[in-house]
């Protein structure tokens, strides 16, 4: 026997095997858990206030990688999503309308923009507030290209190849839904959907589709590429998907 | 001649662990990896911009996830495993002296009384169980998200973010201690250990 050992209860021997210790720090660890959820809404509120302020003096930007730093999330559905420049961008529009129509990016920018400032809310929990967007109102495109009468809805298609999304002509008629060319103030970046993106400010933000490429006008909704996973095809913030978040729009 | 039980050679192995046990390690191991990888191709902006493929990536995550338990609840077939359980549950007076020299940072053999195994791999092991059921727990709200009511969605989506980022750096001190025991990691990839090493790491074992 080693000597230099101090003499412990031996847990090979089952009459002295010592305390549960293991099971209570694996109970505890499931009590903490649950706590956790329990007390969930004021620690988020807590932290993403603390960590909202140290994010602004953190050169390093690795408080963007904790969970709720605030900020937006980039998610993709595509393997990969091509670039597109003045050059290589356009729009078209097609479907039901007399006028089917192509847009360059310089088309774009030539139509009345229209500037919003308002919070934008994913489906996932988080929100950035007071988030300015900037462009051409959708109804604008949509009467340029003169819409028929047996029109019903809006198919969109984008440039990664895969993501689409939908909304009944009324929805797309609203002032407060974008061809938006600007976020933030600053042209449209790749990973934020540039350089064209849709904004529909009062619905979840994954109505608001990424790297927008098609606008097709139909005569029935056709449910997009999230709302055949089971998300919900009128996405209005508070009124759908099970939340109650406040409305943005 | 009579055989002299104690002229057996220092480099004779030990049994330390049975082949179920290697595999439950192994499939556990892996199952974590890809929740881990995907879980940081879901979350990591660089990595989600480099990957994409998110439904095939969330699909992956939940099901490997959901899978995490089975090995170990396959194991509580085995005796030598829930024997194992046993060990790792009972804590007796020589893991305290044990915990307080890991606390002062003391590093002498002689300090760190241990039996089959250590007051650490005791309180890591216990942790990492219950933490894994609370990420299945909160990631099973998540997942079928009209289960449950929005408050309960948005706070298990709290506490299975912070949790996955705490049990990242505890695994990754579990994987740092495996790194600097080489005999130790022979013990998981064959089942087989010195006597030297047990006799000076877990003097207690084989008492």
């Amino acid at each position: 026997m080693n000597q230099d050992v101090p003499q412990g209860v031996n847990d090979e021997h089952p009459e002295e095997r010592g305390t549960p210790i293991g099971r209570r720090v694996f109970l505890g660890t499931l009590a903490l858990g649950a706590a956790g959820v329990v007390a969930a809404p004021p620690l988020q509120r807590g932290l993403e206030a603390f960590l909202g302020g140290a994010a602004d003096k953190d050169p390093t930007g690795l408080t963007g990688l904790l969970p709720n730093g605030g900020g937006f999330r980039y998610y993709s559905v595509a393997s990969s999503v091509p670039r597109k420049n003045a050059d290589s961008y356009r729009l078209t529009v097609d479907g039901l309308v007399d006028r089917p129509t192509t847009y360059t990016l310089d088309d774009l920018k030539a139509l009345p923009q229209t500037r919003m400032v308002r919070d934008v809310q994913c489906v996932t929990g988080w929100r950035v507030p007071d988030t300015p967007f900037e462009g051409v109102r959708l109804s604008r495109i949509l009467d340029a290209a003169r819409v028929r009468p047996t029109a019903k809805a809006i198919r969109f298609t984008c440039f990664d190849g895969t993501y689409t999304e939908s909304l009944t002509l009324a929805q797309a008629r609203r002032a407060d839904v974008l061809v938006a060319l600007r976020m933030q103030d600053k042209d449209l970046g790749h990973s934020h959907g540039g350089p064209v993106r849709l904004y529909v400010a009062p619905m979840y933000f994954y109505k608001s589709a990424k790297w927008l490429s098609g606008i097709t006008v139909t005569d029935e909704v056709r449910p997009g590429y999230w709302e055949k996973r089971g998300y919900d095809v009128d996405a209005w913030v508070g009124r759908s998907n099970g939340r109650d978040d406040a409305p943005t729009s | 001649m009579p055989l002299r039980a104690d002229t057996a050679p220092a480099t004779a192995d030990v049994r330390r662990f049975t082949p179920l046990q290697r595999w439950i390690h192994r499939t556990t191991a892996a199952l974590m990896g890809i929740c881990i990888i995907t879980a940081a191709c879901l979350y990591v902006p660089q990595l989600a911009e480099l990957v994409g493929r998110r439904a095939l990536v969330v699909t992956l995550h939940q099901w490997s996830g959901l899978a995490l338990p089975v090995p170990v609840l396959a194991g509580l077939a085995s005796r030598a495993f829930r024997a194992d359980l046993g060990r790792l549950n009972r804590f007796g007076p020589h893991d305290r002296t044990w915990l307080r020299a890991a606390l002062h940072r003391d590093k002498r053999h002689a300090s760190r009384p241990a039996a089959k195994f250590n007051a650490g791999q005791k309180l890591y092991a216990s942790w990492i169980a219950g933490a894994t059921l609370v990420m299945l727990a909160t990631g099973l709200i998540m997942w079928f998200t009209h289960l449950t009511p929005l408050l309960w969605r948005t706070s298990a989506t709290f506490v299975h973010d912070w949790l996955a980022l705490t049990i990242g750096i505890v695994l990754a001190g579990h994987i740092g201690m495996a790194l600097a025991d080489p005999e130790s990691r022979r013990g998981m990839r064959t089942g087989r250990v010195s006597r030297e090493w047990a006799d000076r790491e877990h003097p207690l074992w084989r008492q």
